[in-house]
């Protein structure tokens, strides 16, 4: 029996079909959990992909966060249970406050397509347990909003419990701290506005994603064995 | 029941970055206005509610912009409420 994870569909989502195919390369198996069902099935991890969800009216992920699937991956996430958000899905986490602080307008005020490289900073969190500490990730960026911002007090927080997950080591659009991702107290909620999905194949430009989303195959494959 | 407008003015918290503004801040001087300083871009939200009074009116605005309207680590909001018909 393969490892399930659930990867959730809201409208204007679009990068969910990469993540499945990423996940799939690496042995586990896909599974759509569309944002108006209430349930995940039972799934061993959640990633919250990368999009426009519910065309980012209002704010950035603040209106999915209301979706009937966030109480399923809320439950799932305070039991434990392993979940990423990626990009939008980043945006998605800190609105539902699984995540601290928020993201805003790219300094400069730009659109960024690109391919930046960030640094593992600690691998002890869901998504970088296969990844060396300070190990230096090429990974596409495709964000508006990326630039995270939050209180001085919740940022000493972050840092005291080593709690940046990757940071950006030339920063493209004024992130605090060169923050690219950052987990929960808990470390199995990871939110990051790199797309791992993305570099997950030599074809792809690069494959540098693939250890981070090893990594979560494997804290899915740890929670399927429990 | 009464019918308010409110208006609901979001913006960004001091010490919060507005490219938006600043963008419209440089261009201003290219117009020849070169006395404008502090230019910042909000959003105003307006919708009507029934309510008993103004003041729950407002408290119930309030409450929507701490639930959805407004993202209070970013961002900082006003609620402007209006009767638009006279309680009878």
């Amino acid at each position: 029996m393969s490892t399930r994870i659930g990867v959730v569909q809201f409208p204007g989502t679009n990068c969910e079909l990469d993540v499945m195919w990423a996940l799939g390369e690496l042995g586990a198996q896909g599974e759509l959990c569309w944002h108006g069902d209430a349930a995940i099935n039972g799934v061993d991890a959640v990633v919250l992909p990368g999009g426009f969800a519910h065309g980012d009216y209002l704010r950035t992920g603040a209106l999915a966060r209301f979706s009937p699937v966030m109480n399923a991956v809320t439950d799932f996430a305070a039991a434990g249970g392993p979940v990423v958000g990626i990009c939008n899905g980043f945006q998605v986490l800190t609105e539902a406050e699984l995540l601290p602080g928020a993201l805003q307008k790219n300094v400069g005020l730009k659109f960024l397509c690109q391919t930046v490289e960030i640094r593992v900073e600690t691998t002890s969190t869901v998504l970088t347990t296969e990844c060396g500490l300070g190990q230096r990730l090429r990974v596409p960026i495709n964000h508006f909003e990326g630039n995270y911002v939050c209180d001085p007090l919740t940022l000493d927080r972050l840092r005291d419990e080593e709690r940046v997950v990757v940071r950006y080591t030339d920063n493209p659009n004024g992130s605090l701290d060169d923050i690219a991702g950052i987990c929960n107290a808990g470390r199995n909620v990871v939110g990051l506005m790199p797309h791992p999905e993305r570099a997950s194949d030599p074809m792809l430009g690069s494959a540098d994603g693939v250890g981070l989303l090893r990594s979560l195959v494997a804290a899915a494959g740890a929670r399927l064995a429990a | 029941m009464v019918a308010y407008a409110a208006r609901v003015e979001v913006s960004h918290r001091p010490g919060i970055a507005d490219p938006a503004g600043a963008t419209v801040e440089r261009a201003l001087p290219a117009l020849g206005y070169t006395n404008v300083t502090q230019v910042h871009i909000a959003k105003v939200i307006r919708l009507v509610v029934d309510a008993g009074d103004a003041d729950a009116a407002h408290a119930q605005v309030d409450e929507m912009c701490q639930r959805l309207l407004a993202n209070p680590v970013i961002e900082s909001y006003e609620v402007f409420i209006t009767a638009l018909e006279s309680a009878s």
